[in-house]
């Protein structure tokens, strides 16, 4: 780390977690509050994972929810069997890992179709394992599973949070995410260019896949009830609506858009339809007034954020 | 039927029974699939709004006969006429914006105008599960052919999906707008140098398929008799499988696709596991996505650069 920008940036991670772990011990931060914490958490690693399979590989998915739920059912029962720290270790990692497999095998056959047909396919893909879920013993069918041991507090949640934007964001820099990139921008080319392009979307989905089972795992962790209609085609949804307003394409605007639309449905949780009304217009209206949403392709930086302080400061010399 | 045994005689009146059953639900997906087809023929856009147009379809016939007290085919009338304007608007204020914007653009859009329809309906009627009143006269009856007794009501429903299928098939194939449709769906621009008005074609095609998106819905809500706000979710989605599966853009693929999946799902769920016959009209659609995507009646296309 040889420059002051990456040392700043430590810093603010490292002091984000210390504060907001100081309001919980003193207490500022209630029980109320702590839900709308991990919402948050869990809502930014699905955002950020869906953006990277749709904003950034340009692979239309809605069937997130479906990853969402291996890991959040695989977690679930191997907690409640070994409910003890290092259980929740494996559970977490056996979660991630079997949604990332599922990813795998259906990201094989699905990833040639094109935009449209792969979001009917990865639906009906997140439908079939719903009904899975829904009809199996183990899982207990409709009534869930309940008094799944809690595990998940403020460290937990901020490490893997920060740890998967850490991983996207360095995957996205890398030459992998390059070639991520230049498959949305025009598969044939890429193609043309010598990249493995079935490679990659399969790789992108798989990495979406394993920190959307992360944040399942988290869920039902935290949260200790889950049932198949916890994850269905309405999730899906909401992450979709995520992604579409940061701006599909910046990991930053992913991350906004994740804390804005937390808060909102905590502030509306007692009118459900309202909110998905709320949630449907904007998305119409986002996609017809400015499709790139709230930040385009552009990512929150120290420099954009130092210009904003000098368009607001008096100084003649204005960068 | 006298060669059969008693067992054997119950055996294939049960499985005439299931037949007629899916020929009944397979009319239903096959009028929704139209919807779909033309749709996509004609903008390649995938219409997530449309399964909740057969939704409003069904509560407007819900509200005629339940509180208007009008017989059914007045009811079937208006359900397709509001169905008919909420379709063109709904283009018309959503679509046409959009149309040189992405694909997913597009598709996020159509989902948005699904999930506004639905929840909107939720916020104002309620999601309570609501009964149409039962029917009276002569669609109350049963017809009996030889051992088996067909409700008056499943007669019915295939009529009217066969007079609306033919009426569908003459105006695309013999009427000038018809030829309009079928030239914007093979070369918008073309058809825009040929004079062809594209904005009035498409809005047509909306219009008819959200009409016969309306008759199922309240054919649907007449049959099993409850309608609820997100009552078109799943028929959606199988509709869609329909339509695929038959080749999408291709009328007689939506038809012959929607009787086969309606078929195969009663058949499924009635001999092997009512449970997962969701389950399979997607694993369906993924196999079809696979091996022939462009359906039974489609022609695979090389994409060009």
């Amino acid at each position: 780390m040889r420059n002051t920008k990456s040392w700043t940036k430590l810093l603010l991670l490292v002091l984000t977690y210390v504060i907001i772990q100081l309001l919980i011990l003193f207490g500022i931060i209630q029980d109320f509050q702590q839900i709308t914490l991990t919402t948050i958490c869990i809502n930014i690693i699905l955002a950020v994972s869906l953006n990277l399979i749709t904003g950034f590989t340009g692979q239309f998915s809605l069937g997130h929810a479906g990853f969402m739920s291996i890991g959040a059912y695989t977690c679930a029962l191997i907690t409640m069997r070994m409910p003890t720290i290092p259980g929740f270790i494996l559970g977490l990692v056996a979660g991630a890992v079997a949604a990332a497999v599922v990813g795998i095998l259906v990201g094989l056959p699905t990833l040639r179709l094109r935009g449209d047909y792969l979001a009917i396919a990865t639906l009906g893909m997140s439908e079939i394992i719903r009904i899975v879920f829904l009809n199996l013993n183990i899982t207990n069918g409709a009534a869930g599973l309940s008094g799944i041991p809690q595990f998940v507090n403020w460290p937990w949640l901020f490490v893997f949070t920060a740890g998967t934007i850490l991983l996207i964001v360095n995957f996205l820099k890398s030459s992998h995410g390059r070639a991520c990139i230049s498959i949305r921008e025009d598969e044939i080319a890429a193609e043309a260019m010598g990249i493995n392009t079935t490679k990659y979307k399969v790789t992108a989905f798989a990495i979406g896949a394993f920190c959307a089972g992360i944040a399942g795992a988290l869920y039902a962790s935290y949260f200790f009830f889950i049932k198949p209609t916890t994850f269905n085609f309405q999730k899906s949804v909401d992450v979709l609506v995520m992604v579409v307003l940061g701006g599909m394409g910046s990991v930053s605007g992913s991350v906004l858009a994740a804390i804005l639309l937390a808060l909102i449905s905590t502030f509306l949780q007692s009118f459900s339809e309202l909110r998905m009304v709320i949630y449907s217009l904007i998305l119409i209206i986002i996609m017809i007034f400015r499709p790139q949403g709230l930040m385009g392709s552009k990512e929150l930086s120290l420099s954009m954020l130092s210009k904003l302080g000098s368009k607001f400061s008096f100084r003649k010399g204005r960068v | 039927m006298s060669l059969l045994g008693l067992k054997e005689g119950k055996l294939l009146e049960q499985f005439l029974h299931q037949i007629i059953n899916g020929i009944s639900l397979g009319s239903i997906y096959a009028l929704v699939a139209l919807g779909y087809t033309m749709v996509y023929g004609i903008i390649k856009l995938i219409n997530f709004a449309h399964c909740d147009i057969y939704m409003i379809g069904a509560y407007v016939g819900y509200f005629c006969m339940t509180f208007l007290g009008i017989g059914f085919v007045p009811s079937l009338l208006a359900a397709m006429a509001v169905c008919t304007v909420l379709g063109v608007t709904i283009e018309k204020i959503a679509y046409k914006p959009l149309r040189n914007a992405t694909r997913i653009a597009v598709l996020i859009t159509a989902i948005g105008v699904s999930l506004f329809l639905e929840y909107g309906t939720m916020f104002f009627v309620k999601a309570q599960v609501r009964s149409y009143p039962p029917l009276t006269g002569l669609l109350a009856k049963t017809l009996q052919l030889g051992n088996i007794s067909v409700p008056m009501l499943q007669v019915l429903i295939l009529a009217i999906t066969i007079i609306l299928m033919l009426l569908l098939q003459f105006v695309v194939n013999k009427t000038k707008i018809g030829k309009a449709m079928r030239a914007v769906s093979m070369d918008q621009d073309a058809a825009e140098l040929m004079g062809i008005n594209v904005d009035t074609t498409i809005s047509f095609t909306f219009a008819l398929g959200s009409a016969l998106a309306g008759a199922a819905g309240i054919l649907v809500g007449v049959y099993y008799n409850s309608i609820n706000p997100l009552m078109g979710v799943l028929p959606g989605l199988k509709s869609f499988v329909a339509a695929v599966f038959g080749g999408i853009g291709i009328i007689p693929g939506a038809m012959i696709g929607g009787y086969i999946i309606g078929i195969v799902e009663v058949l499924i769920s009635g001999y092997i596991n009512s449970m997962y016959r969701d389950a399979f009209v997607f694993a369906i659609l993924i196999l079809i996505l696979i091996l022939k995507p462009a359906g039974l009646l489609g022609k695979n296309t090389r994409e060009k650069v």
